[in-house]
């Protein structure tokens, strides 16, 4: 049935009068912000605008800085990737000290057998894939180590991104990515914690999606 | 009983004071949003091109993009599936429903499923389609239609959705602060997430080269509906298609631009396939559902296809003075405001709906903020004249001619006599100097001094006073 | 101030079919102040209405029938000026759709480019000068939307009253929103134009203004009649005629 369907529909177009248009030129380039603290500085502010909290922290001090972070809010679990090169270093540093620290969770099954956990977690940690400074948002790029409902489902979400990889625009992200070439199963833009405002037009954070996103940018 | 005229929800909608100071604010809030995220009126005006350019060649290329989405989306292993009909694609979610064996189904807001009615067909087959974007949970709770494309629940204001939570949210306290109203929501759908093995949502855009499907959204339920049960249903109308994914910048800004005033949403969801091999997460089944309910027939009409364009931001909605006073539901149809007024009575046919094409001064305020150009005050005159059209041949909308009658026929050659004879002209024009304003006040023109005291003819028309004041003719 | 255009020796006027039956003062303040700059005024008698009325309601072969009597009669290669913005975005924009395709397809863009709003002219290519000579007043100004979005004169008619110095100009509040005349319109939906229109009142009631200036005799009969209706003080006038007045003290 679907097919006869789709022939009439393809033949119903293919039988109208029409004309190909060009394609339409893009906009050139952004040329790169020379000055990267400009980058960052524009990032952080669109972020910040939307609740987000961004912490600029040299790339060696990443872990001192989360557990800081941790430390300060009462937050039993922590989801993370275990596979990943930053999953190897969380479980270094809490076997070393994790006093005051939610229990690390590993993100280690099918989901079918951890919803239950994922659920009730209160937070979890991915890395980024970059970010766009002209509109204020991270790149997410969840594969078979860190998966998607990491950056969804708990409450907090804990995303770490290296400042060489804030792209001026979408368009300059995805020329150097070559994303065209090679999609992921899923990308993902993330300019903030979940909001709606569909009640009056009254902005409210924390909606579905996680409430607070924490963004550590490592120099 | 006889179902109410567009005129006569109108005029109730104008009696509603409430509705009309929760839409007046709500528009203003978005004409001035639109304004402060588009504040530099060339680069507006270059991104509006560029959309339009991209919307134009994607619809010109309309059936091969589409077979390329398919290629695509299929090596991807997303099922895809085509619907002629709304009851087509009801059947086919149908199937899908239940070959799974659910009884349930999570949806993120997608305008095209209220095309296809499908919660109410699901409904009759004993499937629960729960919405969760906020204000489509809001409405449902009430058993009411959305009343416009980005915000659903926009024609309440909180007391009465503080009233609704109370009253149909088992345990929700009163409460009209936003912040509780808002987690109120979050408690109950996200037992809904949890527990969904099926996710169905729209799509945005559809990207041909690489078989991707992106969703924008600032709540997250629309990525938890496609991204946390075993099953998700795409459904989109067959115009969303693009050409490539470099296309999706500039259309991203004007969209998000347009609908809320934002540079981004909080989320921008690209979904190419399916879980793959290794991954955690994700569904194992993917489907699009391309729906056509009347679009390729539109698209035989070249200067009606551009009603394809239509990228469903809603901003010449937020912008008509109509919309503005009377709301969403008065419409009556699916889609309001002035796409509604040019869609609809090309789906629906000019007997059924014509009257909304009427239903403007062609103000030109909708086309002034389409982000891709739509000529929409064209578009409305158009089906003005089909609505006229004595032309036999090739009729582009259904119900071509249908307001054909005899009195307007007569009036209009009455009025093109008087126009192209210019002594009749000079001495009607004299005469009702005289005589006009002892004019019974009837037919027409009691409609106008319903709000108005009539007009008064001037005694010396100004063909007189200029001969009168010795100007030339040649 | 350089200007856009070389002065013409003559121009023709188009004085609208409102002006004619109902605004008639408007139309002769308009010419008289094109003829104080020394211009040439011709006002060729074949002339009556744009066709926008019939265009707009789906009789397209009616509005090009009475349009192609506008052609007719205007045939020297001169400008043609028009006090509406309404009636001169139809001229200006809409006559060469309304004749694409047929064989007076030409002739309509050729008559198209000699179009001039009246305010746009006699700021644009006459460049005038006024000295207010009338006692201090606030008015406001109503634009029609094709004089806005089509014609895009605002811009030229809002000089026009700030050269006056006794004027003070207060700005709508909702100043881009439709008055809902749009011709048929305001007998075909006769609640909502009616909506839209008591709103525009309530607007230019809130500024304090004595009076509403509009470059449009549809939105002017509209306005008027809405605020006679309500008994409401101010008045609303052609903006020829108020600039005719303040220049000249009628």
């Amino acid at each position: 049935m679907s097919d006869a369907t789709r022939d009439r529909i393809l033949a119903r177009l293919q039988g109208a009068p029409r004309r190909e248009t060009p394609r339409p030129e893009m906009p050139p380039p952004l040329a790169p912000d020379a000055d990267r603290g400009a980058r960052i500085a524009r990032l952080k502010a669109l972020m910040e605008a939307m609740r987000a909290e961004v912490h600029e922290v040299a790339a060696a001090q990443w872990l001192p800085r989360l557990q800081e972070l941790l430390r300060k809010r009462s937050l039993q679990t922590l989801v993370y990737a275990p596979e990943t090169s930053i999953g190897a270093a969380l479980r270094a540093a809490w076997e070393e000290d994790s006093s005051g620290l939610p229990a690390l969770v590993p993100y280690d099954r099918p989901v079918e057998a951890f919803k239950e956990t994922l659920f009730e977690a209160d937070a979890a940690i991915t890395t980024a894939a970059g970010a766009l400074a002209d509109v204020g948002a991270l790149v997410l790029r969840p594969d078979a180590q860190e998966p998607r409902l990491m950056s969804l489902v708990p409450p907090v979400h804990i995303a770490l991104l290296a400042a060489d990889q804030i792209y001026p625009s979408l368009g300059d992200a995805m020329r150097a990515g070559r994303w065209s070439e090679d999609m992921p199963t899923n990308l993902l833009l993330v300019s903030g914690p979940s909001k709606t405002a569909d009640i009056e037009l009254t902005l409210a954070f924390g909606v579905h999606g996680p409430k607070e996103l924490i963004v550590l940018l490592l120099e | 009983m006889a179902p109410e005229t567009f005129e006569q929800s109108a005029e109730r909608a104008l009696a509603d004071a409430q509705l009309r100071k929760n839409f007046a604010f709500a528009m203003g809030s978005f004409i001035l949003k639109r304004q402060a995220v588009f504040s530099d009126v060339e680069e507006t005006e270059r991104l509006r091109t560029l959309g339009n350019a991209i919307k134009q060649r994607a619809l010109s290329r309309l059936p091969e993009l589409l077979q390329q989405l398919e290629a695509a989306c299929t090596r991807n292993g997303i099922r895809v599936h085509w619907a002629e009909t709304t009851a087509i694609a009801n059947r086919i979610v149908l199937e899908i429903v239940e070959s799974h064996a659910a009884s349930r189904v999570v949806k993120g807001k997608s305008m095209v499923s209220e095309e296809m009615h499908l919660n109410a067909f699901l409904g009759s087959h004993g499937i629960d389609a729960i919405e969760t974007d906020l204000g489509e949970f809001i409405i449902q709770l009430n058993g009411e239609k959305p009343s416009h494309i980005i915000v659903p629940a926009i024609h309440k204001n909180k007391a009465q959705i503080a009233a609704i939570f109370h009253e149909k949210v088992p345990g929700a306290p009163y409460t009209e602060e936003v912040a509780e109203l808002n987690a109120i929501a979050r408690r109950t759908l996200r037992r809904r997430f949890y527990e969904a093995g099926i996710g169905l949502s729209g799509v945005n855009f559809a990207v041909a080269e690489t078989g991707t499907l992106c969703l924008v959204e600032n709540e997250g339920n629309g990525r938890m509906c496609t991204t946390v049960p075993a099953v998700h249903i795409a459904v989109m109308g067959l115009e969303k298609v693009v050409e490539k994914l470099e296309d999706l910048p500039p259309l991203l800004r004007l969209l998000t631009g347009s609908a809320t005033g934002q540079l981004v949403t909080t989320y921008v969801n690209l979904i190419t396939s399916p879980r793959r091999e290794g991954e955690k997460d994700g569904p194992r089944e993917v489907h699009l559902v391309i729906l056509d309910n009347g679009r390729s027939r539109i698209y035989q009409d070249p200067q009606l296809r551009q009603t394809l364009l239509c990228v469903r931001c809603g901003t010449c909605l937020n912008h008509c003075p109509v919309y503005t006073r009377i709301g969403g539901h008065a419409y009556g149809f699916v889609y309001p405001g002035p796409i509604g007024k040019v869609l609809t009575p090309q789906v629906e046919g000019l007997e059924k709906a014509g009257e909304l094409a009427f239903a403007s001064s062609l103000c030109g305020a909708c086309e002034e903020v389409c982000p891709v150009k739509i000529p929409l005050p064209a578009l409305l005159r158009r089906l003005r004249d089909e609505s006229y059209s004595a032309a036999p041949d090739g009729a582009a909308v259904p119900g071509r001619g249908c307001r054909q009658n005899l009195a307007e026929r007569l009036a209009w050659k009455g009025w093109e006599i008087l126009n192209t004879h210019p002594r009749l002209n000079r001495l009607v024009t004299a005469l009702l100097g005289k005589v006009g304003d002892c004019l019974p006040l009837g037919g027409p023109l009691e409609r106008w001094t319903r709000y108005r005291s009539e007009p008064v003819f001037a005694d010396r028309s100004l063909q007189r006073r200029v001969r009168e004041e010795g100007i030339p003719d040649e | 101030m350089s200007l856009a255009f070389t002065k013409p020796s003559k121009v023709y006027f188009f004085g609208t079919c409102l002006i004619d039956a109902f605004y008639p003062d408007a139309g002769v303040a308009a010419i008289r102040l094109i003829e104080r700059e020394g211009v040439r005024v011709v006002f060729p008698t074949g002339q009556s209405c744009c066709g926008q009325p019939a265009y707009n309601s789906g009789f397209p072969d009616q509005a090009r029938a009475v349009a192609r009597q506008q052609l007719r009669t205007f045939r020297q290669d001169i400008p043609i000026v028009v006090p509406s913005g309404s009636c001169a975005g139809m001229m200006k924009h809409h006559y060469p759709e309304l004749f694409a395709g047929t064989e007076a397809e030409a002739a309509a863009r050729a008559f198209a480019g000699r179009v001039f709003e009246w305010s746009e002219f006699m700021v644009r290519v006459l460049g005038v000068r006024y000295t207010d000579r009338g006692a201090p007043i606030r008015v406001t100004w109503h634009s029609s939307c094709h004089a806005m979005r089509e014609m895009k004169i605002v811009e030229f008619s809002k000089q026009l009253i700030r050269q006056l110095g006794n004027v003070e100009l207060a700005e709508l509040a909702h100043e881009r929103e439709c008055c809902g005349f749009g011709g048929t319109f305001s007998i075909k939906h006769p609640a909502i134009s009616g909506a839209l229109v008591n709103d525009k009142v309530d607007d230019i009631q809130r500024t304090g203004a004595a009076r509403v200036i509009a470059g449009d005799c549809g939105c002017l009969m509209n306005i008027s009649g809405a605020s006679r209706q309500r008994g409401l003080p101010f008045e609303a006038q052609h903006l020829a005629e108020f600039i005719w007045e303040r220049t000249h003290g009628t």
